[in-house]
């Protein structure tokens, strides 16, 4: 078998394009990326067998059939792909309908230990420290929470 | 034994209820557990005496070789006897100690007896990792009994403190057990110490387990957890520092000490750390104001010792250690049950408070009394008869030998100085200190301690029957000369002028250090506390700079680092892996280039676009282009799915879209979105050229070369796509319909904010029942708002055509392209075109049913499919021919797997008609409600 250069070059583009748009933070790109970044996972699928004919019994000779079986994968894949989009629809609405943006965050727990390795601390716990400030503690977490928030939002 | 051990984990497990049932006394039936076990020791005494191991092996794992493998000699009678007995007794006073209604009392009683039996487990062991599992079933316990206060701070510092530390020298102990095991093996104590191996790895082996038997024992230095361990409840102060954990690590430096007590890093790491733990802990004992951490650092001193003791590694030292053993648990345990009388009976421990204690409580004094009088070494005592032992087994040693009973001497000089302190503390009238108001102690509250004490007094006069019973685990050590006996009088020996002389010390420092001036100036000299601080700290501290750097958080990043490695890896494997297929074709015909050419530029336009509808639009275009290239490959079932599966994309977006913003949010940075289509780029071009070399190098006949041939003759269809589908993959396709279940259950549930509003899946009037003015057909609804009426009625006129042609479709797709999928999408885009039109009631009116039912159907139907064919004798999803003839219809050819069809079918519809209720349906009514609470907020 030999490669067609056409196929090549369009999973080449899809791909490229459906990767920078999945690298956005806005959960409709992803969505769109994920959709071509699919398209090009199947036609990627479609070049592991060779063209030809339809694969139907008596249409087609059947030394001259294209091969079904990585068909049947990619007829799977494009009905996947539906539901997973719809569900990323979903996602994408419920985050904007709750939050007014669709934009995936940066995880906030996440965020504040990057805050702590920032500020060369440690997460207080039983070990260190002798005074029971457990309450101030708590306080300070919700302000870092607050400030990484929107530090979330802007990156 | 096994037996044994499995009653106290079925006291364990019905204590709770017990303690529900009757309160505190509940803890008097709990205490049989353990009492049964000192029973059961004492009755096999005789045996264990002459020299008969109780033996017992279960078989556990056998293809591991692993056997419950259990042995009592004497020193594992020992120990059972003080671990049945002292568990019983504590467990008795506990009954007293707690209150009824105390919080957490059911949970205690379980963790304490489950702790007995731990200890009981371990000490019985004869197989190494047995004894290791044990080992570390008595650290988790402790760890739950040291915290039996989750409310207090520092009762959970104190239980981590000790479950890391002894846990830590646990896995340092395993680790020799397997060297010594590996080596042997075997795992039995038994067998283990006649294979011994040499030199530095036997070394190493024995370096490991000390480390191990240290750290339990709170030896220097990791003496800190020990005292830390008194933020428990007093009980489990006792049992811990009197027989059990802590003493986990000497019986395991008893237990093997005969055995590698010639082996170089032996004595002089016990006979060292061990003095060093001594003089720390008496030092420390004698500043401290509490009581109870006055004993604590006094149980950390005598630990040194009896490291010391058993470290000697002479028949006689092994005497003196074990009655040492005996006589520390009946002394330290009595002690610490006073201390806890004093603490119920005036409410605190603070010696500076307490005063004249021992005349309104004498019989408590005089408990408390004869239990310090052997921690103190004075006859008749148990305690003086051990330590006497210990220092004649000293005077007659080397020079070594004679520096270690200098310490230990000393050691006892402490040891006197601070029990004075204690019994001068606790109970004696001080000057200025008005004396202590104190409830009256109840006989029941002091019987357990009393027990102990007069155990101590009994054992120190029945010394030469006590030897009797210890001697068989001291002559494992090989002695010439005939050995030492435990008695009472020796006669005048150095031995006991020694004796006399710690006494005289003991008593002398005890009031040197009444005077504050001098006890301010002795300040420990090391803290190991703030060692294990700073180590904590550490690791912490590594965590978040670790975490922090790995674990960003932001989703873009954890894909970038994925895909960079994609690009690296296998990208860089392509370029070196080499001969690239020098022979390619451009197309397979030119209409592919057209084809290729609109999808580029529809997705690179997408990439780039601004507007969401603008983006989503181009999406649907390559997806299109996608559908032409399947067509011209040579896939026309994949071509027809892909043209339905956009169509009912574009469907949902706009359902969707209608409600977002036209535009994206604001785009990042330039120089980030620069790194975005670099990373892109990249990426697209090693798939590519990965594609360029798969397809190349693909030279293996394809498995589906027998697929047409199967497909007709078993599958009973001439579309081989389709029979692979329904037949010869159908597992394949079973996940998948069950993953678009899980998908669209998903949606349903991300839309409709509760789940009563789960009800509106099926979102008809009068919950389901036709109403009473039905619409008659053709008649256009009443509530469409600004819906064009022409379109409802030609979709009306529509769709019992599309929905026929989705069945035809369904059951010619075995022989001509079509199938489930696309019969469902077909009869899915009927549905959507009559929601678009009319809204959702004229959805109702075309699908009354719920899309949760028209799910569960199609997976119903298809899994019922697959059990059918396995129920009448073949494999799952396996399918059959059936040819007859039908009147009018003539021919039919039917084959089972049209049914499998049919549930594809039914969840590709069910789908469908979840997201028109959900994204479509349930949308417009939150909008509409949300629209009208607006309009009538400016009416207000």
């Amino acid at each position: 078998m030999t490669p067609n250069l056409t196929y090549v070059i369009v999973i080449g583009v899809l791909v490229a394009a459906g990767v920078t748009l999945l690298l956005e933070r806005s959960l409709t790109r992803v969505l769109m990326g994920v959709i071509l970044l699919g398209n090009g996972a199947n036609l990627l699928l479609l070049t592991g067998g060779r063209a030809g004919g339809p694969p139907i019994v008596g249409t087609t000779p059947q030394e001259e059939m294209s091969d079904p079986l990585p068909q049947a994968m990619i007829l799977t894949a494009i009905v996947i792909t539906l539901g997973m989009t719809a569900f990323l629809l979903a996602l994408a609405y419920r985050s904007w309908h709750l939050n007014g943006h669709d934009e995936v965050q940066d995880d906030v727990e996440d965020r504040r230990i990057m805050d702590l390795a920032e500020r060369d601390e440690v997460p207080d716990d039983d070990v260190d420290g002798d005074d029971d400030d457990d309450d101030e503690t708590e306080a300070g977490a919700e302000r870092t929470l607050a400030g990484t928030v929107d530090s979330g939002r802007a990156g | 034994m096994l037996a044994l051990v499995a009653v106290h984990a079925l006291a364990a497990v019905i204590a709770p209820g017990l303690v529900r049932l009757w309160g505190r006394n509940a803890l008097y039936l709990v205490a049989l557990a353990p009492g049964a076990t000192l029973v059961w020791a004492l009755t096999n005494t005789s045996g264990v005496r002459g020299g008969e191991p109780v033996v017992e092996t279960v078989p556990w794992v056998p293809q591991l070789g692993l056997e419950l493998a259990l042995r009592m000699g004497t020193l594992s009678w020992l120990m059972v006897v003080l671990v049945g007995g002292v568990g019983a007794l504590v467990l008795a006073y506990s009954a007293r100690y707690f209150h009824t209604g105390d919080a957490g009392l059911g949970r205690f009683a379980a963790v304490f007896v489950a702790f007995a039996g731990a200890m009981l487990g371990l000490v019985i062991s004869d197989d190494l990792l047995l004894l290791y599992v044990f080992w570390e079933l008595t650290t988790v316990f402790s760890y739950l009994l040291i915290g039996y206060d989750p409310v207090k701070r520092a009762g959970r510092r104190a239980a981590m403190q000790a479950l890391l530390v002894t846990t830590l020298g646990g896995l340092a102990m395993l680790a020799g057990f397997v060297m010594l095991g590996q080596h042997a093996g075997s795992y039995r104590w038994s067998e283990v110490a006649e294979n011994l191996p040499g030199g530095g790895y036997l070394a190493v082996a024995v370096v490991l387990i000390l480390l191990g038997a240290l750290s339990k024992s709170a030896i220097f230095p990791f003496s800190f957890w020990l005292p830390g361990a008194m933020a428990a409840p007093t009980p489990v102060s006792a049992y811990l520092h009197a027989a059990a954990m802590v003493k986990a690590g000497v019986f395991l430096v008893a237990l093997i000490g005969p055995a590698v007590a010639e082996v170089t890093p032996w004595r002089p790491v016990l006979l060292v750390t061990g003095l060093i733990t001594m003089f720390l802990g008496g030092w420390a004992a004698l500043r401290q104001v509490d009581l109870k951490l006055l004993l604590a650092y006094g149980t950390v001193s005598q630990l040194g010792l009896l490291m010391v003791i058993l470290g000697g590694g002479t028949r006689d030292a092994a005497l003196a250690g074990v009655a040492m053993v005996l006589a520390h648990a009946l002394f330290k345990a009595t002690l610490f049950l006073t201390v806890g009388i004093v603490d119920h009976a005036t409410g605190t421990r603070d010696l500076r408070e307490l005063s004249g204690l021992g005349r309104r409580s004498p019989a408590l004094a005089v408990v408390a009394g004869l239990a310090a009088a052997s921690m103190a070494g004075l006859p008749p005592m148990a305690g003086f008869v051990a330590k006497e032992a210990a220092l004649e087994a000293l005077l007659h040693g080397g020079t070594a030998d004679l520096v270690v009973l200098a310490g230990v001497v000393f050691g006892s000089v402490l040891t006197v100085a601070y029990t004075l302190r204690y019994l001068w503390g606790a109970f004696a009238v001080k000057d200025g200190i008005p004396a202590t108001e104190a409830r009256p102690v109840s006989w029941s509250f002091l019987a357990p301690a009393a027990v102990l004490a007069i155990a101590g007094v009994t054992v120190g006069v029945l010394a030469p029957a006590v030897d009797r019973l210890l001697a068989p685990y001291a002559d494992l050590y090989p002695s010439a000369e005939p050995g030492y006996h435990l008695a009472l009088w020796h006669g005048l020996t150095p031995a006991l002028g020694l004796s006399v002389l710690a006494v005289a010390g003991g008593v002398g420092l005890f009031q040197l250090m009444r005077r504050e001036r001098v006890r301010a100036t002795l300040r420990l000299p090391f803290d190991g506390a703030a060692v294990y601080r700073k180590g904590i700290g550490l690791v912490d501290r590594v965590a978040v700079e670790l975490t922090g750097a790995t674990q960003r958080g932001s989703l873009p990043f954890y894909l970038g680092v994925i895909l960079v490695v994609l690009v690296l890896l296998p990208g860089g494997a392509l370029v070196a892996g080499g001969p690239w297929p020098q022979r390619f074709h451009l197309w397979d015909t030119p209409l592919q280039g057209v084809a290729a050419a609109v999808v580029v530029v529809a997705a690179v336009m997408a990439a780039r676009a601004l507007r969401r509808l603008t983006a989503m639009i181009l999406v649907g275009v390559a997806g299109y282009g996608i559908a032409l290239l399947f067509i011209l490959h040579g896939a026309p079932d994949l071509a027809l799915t892909q043209f339905l599966v956009e169509t009912v994309t574009i469907v949902m977006f706009v359902l969707v879209l209608r409600r977002l913003p036209a535009k994206f949010s604001e785009r990042p940075i330039r120089s980030s979105r620069r790194g975005r289509v670099a990373l892109g780029v990249a990426v697209g071009t090693v798939t590519a050229g990965m594609a360029y070399v798969a397809a190349g190098a693909r030279q293996a006949v394809p498995i589906s070369v027998d697929f047409p041939d199967g497909a007709v003759s078993y599958g009973g269809g001439k579309n081989v796509v389709n029979v692979t589908l329904v037949d010869i993959r159908a597992w394949d396709t079973m996940g998948e319909i069950a993953v678009l279940v899980v998908a669209a259950t998903g949606v349903a549930s991300l839309i409709f904010r509760h789940a009563r509003d789960l009800d509106r899946r099926s979102d008809i009037p009068g919950g389901g029942r036709a109403e009473s003015t039905r619409p008659r057909w053709l008649t256009t609804g009443a509530t469409a708002r600004a819906q064009s009426v022409i379109l409802q009625v030609i979709t009306r006129l529509l769709f019992h055509a599309i929905m026929l042609f989705a069945i035809y479709l369904l059951f010619s797709g075995h022989n001509a392209p079509g199938g489930g999928f696309t019969a469902g999408l077909v009869a899915g885009l009927a549905l959507a075109v009559r929601y678009l039109a009319g809204g959702r009631t004229e959805l109702n009116g075309a699908a009354p049913v719920d899309a949760g039912v028209v799910l569960g159907a199609g997976l119903f139907v298809a899994v019922g499919t697959g059990v059918a064919a396995m129920l009448l004798g073949g494999e799952f999803l396996q399918s059959a021919l059936l040819d007859f003839h039908l009147p009018l219809l003539g021919h039919i050819h039917f084959v089972t797997s049209a049914f499998f069809d049919v549930g594809v079918f039914l969840i590709v519809v069910g789908l469908v008609l979840d997201i028109l209720r959900s994204l479509g349906a349930e949308m417009d009514r939150q909008h509409e409600t949300e629209d009208d609470e607006v309009r009538e907020k400016e009416l207000v």
